[in-house]
């Protein structure tokens, strides 16, 4: 612990001057330290959010994770207590209380990022790339005047990053020569959040409070949080099942959708969407999987009928095995599908209900 | 209160792209390019508010080679009132453009700018964020309903985040990015086409706006995604429950 503060001290004097000489060299790999954004809901951390922490493990081996949680009350301490253990690698939870932090919003947040960041020193600052570190990484990323990366699926080095681009029809790998910290977002399936298990828990990280004397006000009160509408979430995560059902413009109606449904229980998955489903009214479109919804990577991708847009193929096109089933037999879908079968849904899916074996 | 949208002329979505052999880029050359969706969305809502008789102008920007020109006057002929280019050679990432937004928005003054949440082809999702940070302005991000209180200078935004809707309320002047689902924009007339020839565009280079276009990202290299491996036609329920079970492995 007391070398952990003294190299935090060492960091925040030393690199400032330091890095702007090196800054064209590859870092070494002493100077990796990550500040993980993470969040939490109610009084328990968000598990998905932690892909980060997977991403900064592959930056280094001797990589200082922090990770930095706000809220407000009883609940932000829980949720700390539970990121303390987490992951053995985690060395230290950073933890902001406040009632600015109520609510994830941007403005407090990323103005948060820019003030632990500039006392901690940190060479990386990571969040997995939803809604909330979409969201704040880039106007942290403004604050510091950095660019960031988006929707990381490779670090090759601690500045050698591979990211999808052009709806993922393309890979563009990219050096980070700034002089400043590195601000990324994570493709949360391409670095997949392994459970510890209780045998690693007594590893547990410290806790520390963020002094917020120096927060500025300014940003607080430009935004409100008003409400959340929250989808019923009976099913499993779509971003991290393990088995996902979709679901597209042929099933006609939301009644019809129903028969996905019907089959995403009896496997245990997750339910799907293509946009026109979502935009002809069938489904709540955080169901949407795709360039601009969710992009997931199961190990079961059952597409009905689903023709396989471009932008389609962005949201599943890393998943395991991908089977299709759709009566065009041209449908672009196919061409990314393991197995293929060619038919009216309208009697496939009543067919495979009947005679799918129940699920473990 | 006037509204400045920013837009991106990109490779039309329904292209399908090619990585250049030499691994430097995409091909972008004799490929048709349109304005970006989300951009569109971003000046339809623009142009919805102007309806309504809650803002007075519309003025669009872009920043980007000789070419953008072509996607500022798709703008205009959208019915946006002028447009401003911030003309540019060589690439030009989001810390840039929204260093040049700042610049614009200092000389405009606008109440309200609006962006897409993206660009198709960079699939960046930054530039909104970055501007409102760097204008310390709030932010309301991947937006499906807007909805503008001229009298209380706030406006209240349906935000499409993981798990549901949120929704936040903005003080004016606020920075919006929109989400697919905001609107269907409109396609432009014929006569708006050709009225939008005699509307004003003004330009401006990132030397009058006095920003440097520097970049702290570099592209080593755009390859192919690998390929999957051909698959199979089953021909029968029966026959796809036996593969997934015994040869994928998988249910």
């Amino acid at each position: 612990m007391a070398t952990g503060v003294a190299l935090r001290a060492f960091r925040k004097r030393i690199i400032p001057s330091f890095s702007s000489r090196i800054s064209a060299l590859p870092f070494n790999s002493r100077s990796i330290s990550t500040l993980v954004l993470a969040e939490h809901e109610g009084s328990s951390l968000k598990i998905q959010s932690l892909s980060a922490v997977t991403a900064a493990k592959s930056l280094s081996k001797n990589n200082s994770i922090s990770l930095l949680l706000a809220g407000s009350g009883p609940g932000l301490h829980e949720a700390a207590a539970q990121a303390a253990s987490c992951d053995p690698s985690v060395s230290e939870v950073l933890v902001a209380d406040s009632d600015e932090f109520s609510y994830p919003l941007a403005e407090p947040w990323a103005k948060l990022v820019q003030l632990v960041q500039q006392k901690g020193g940190y060479s990386h600052v990571m969040a997995t790339s939803g809604s909330f570190g979409k969201n704040i990484i880039p106007r942290a990323a403004a604050l510091l005047d950095v660019s960031p990366v988006t929707d990381v699926t490779k670090i090759s080095e601690p500045h050698l990053f591979v990211r999808p681009i052009y709806a993922g029809n393309a890979l563009c790998t990219v050096r980070y020569t700034g002089v400043g910290p590195c601000l990324l977002t994570v493709r949360a399936t391409s670095f997949p959040v392994i459970p510890i298990t209780s045998d690693t828990k007594s590893n547990e990280a410290s806790i520390s409070q963020v002094d917020l004397s120096t927060f500025g006000e300014d940003s607080v009160g430009k935004s409100r949080y008003v409400k959340h509408t929250a989808q019923d979430l009976e099913r499993p995560d779509l971003g991290s099942a393990r088995v996902v059902v979709t679901g597209g413009r042929a099933l006609k109606s939301a009644e019809n959708f129903k028969m996905i449904e019907k089959l995403a229980e009896k496997l245990g998955a997750a339910v799907g969407a293509t946009r026109a489903a979502v935009d002809a009214g069938y489904v709540p479109n955080d169901l949407q999987v795709g360039q601009t919804g969710k992009i997931v990577a199961p190990e079961l991708y059952m597409a009905f009928g689903v023709s396989g847009a471009i932008q389609h193929l962005a949201g599943m096109r890393d998943s395991k095995v991908i089977v299709a089933v759709n009566k065009d037999a041209d449908a672009p879908i196919f061409q990314v599908a393991d197995y293929g079968l060619v038919g009216d849904i309208f009697d496939l899916i009543p067919e495979l209900l009947e005679k799918l074996p129940e699920k473990k | 209160m006037k509204i400045m949208v920013a837009i991106k002329r990109v490779v039309d979505y329904a292209v399908k792209i090619r990585v250049k052999s030499d691994k430097s880029g995409v091909e972008t050359q004799n490929v048709k390019m349109s304005m970006n969706p989300f951009c569109e969305i971003a000046l339809e809502e623009a142009l919805r508010i102007k309806e309504s008789g809650l803002a007075s102008e519309v003025v669009a920007v872009t920043m980007g080679m000789k070419q953008s020109v072509d996607t500022l006057r798709t703008g205009l002929a959208m019915g946006a009132d002028r447009a401003i280019h911030v003309e540019t050679g060589g690439p030009l990432y989001p810390l840039s453009v929204a260093k040049l937004l700042r610049a614009l928005v200092e000389i405009e003054k606008p109440g309200l700018l609006i962006l897409g949440k993206q660009a198709i082809d960079d699939d960046c999702n930054q530039t909104g964020q970055m501007v409102a940070g760097l204008l310390n302005w709030p932010q309301g991000t991947f937006a499906s309903k807007v909805v503008l209180d001229k009298e209380k200078q706030i406006v209240t935004v349906d935000r499409e985040v993981d798990g549901g809707l949120e929704t936040l309320c903005l003080d004016l002047p606020a920075v919006i990015t929109t989400d697919l689902r905001l609107n269907q924009p409109r396609y432009a007339t014929l006569p708006n086409i050709m009225k939008a020839k005699s509307k004003p565009i003004k330009k401006f280079t990132p030397q009058d706006l006095n920003v440097e276009i520097k970049s702290d990202i570099e592209e080593i290299q755009v390859t192919e995604p690998p390929k999957r491996k051909a698959g199979v036609i089953v021909s029968s329920v029966d026959e796809l429950i036996d593969k997934l079970q015994n040869e994928a492995h998988v249910i």
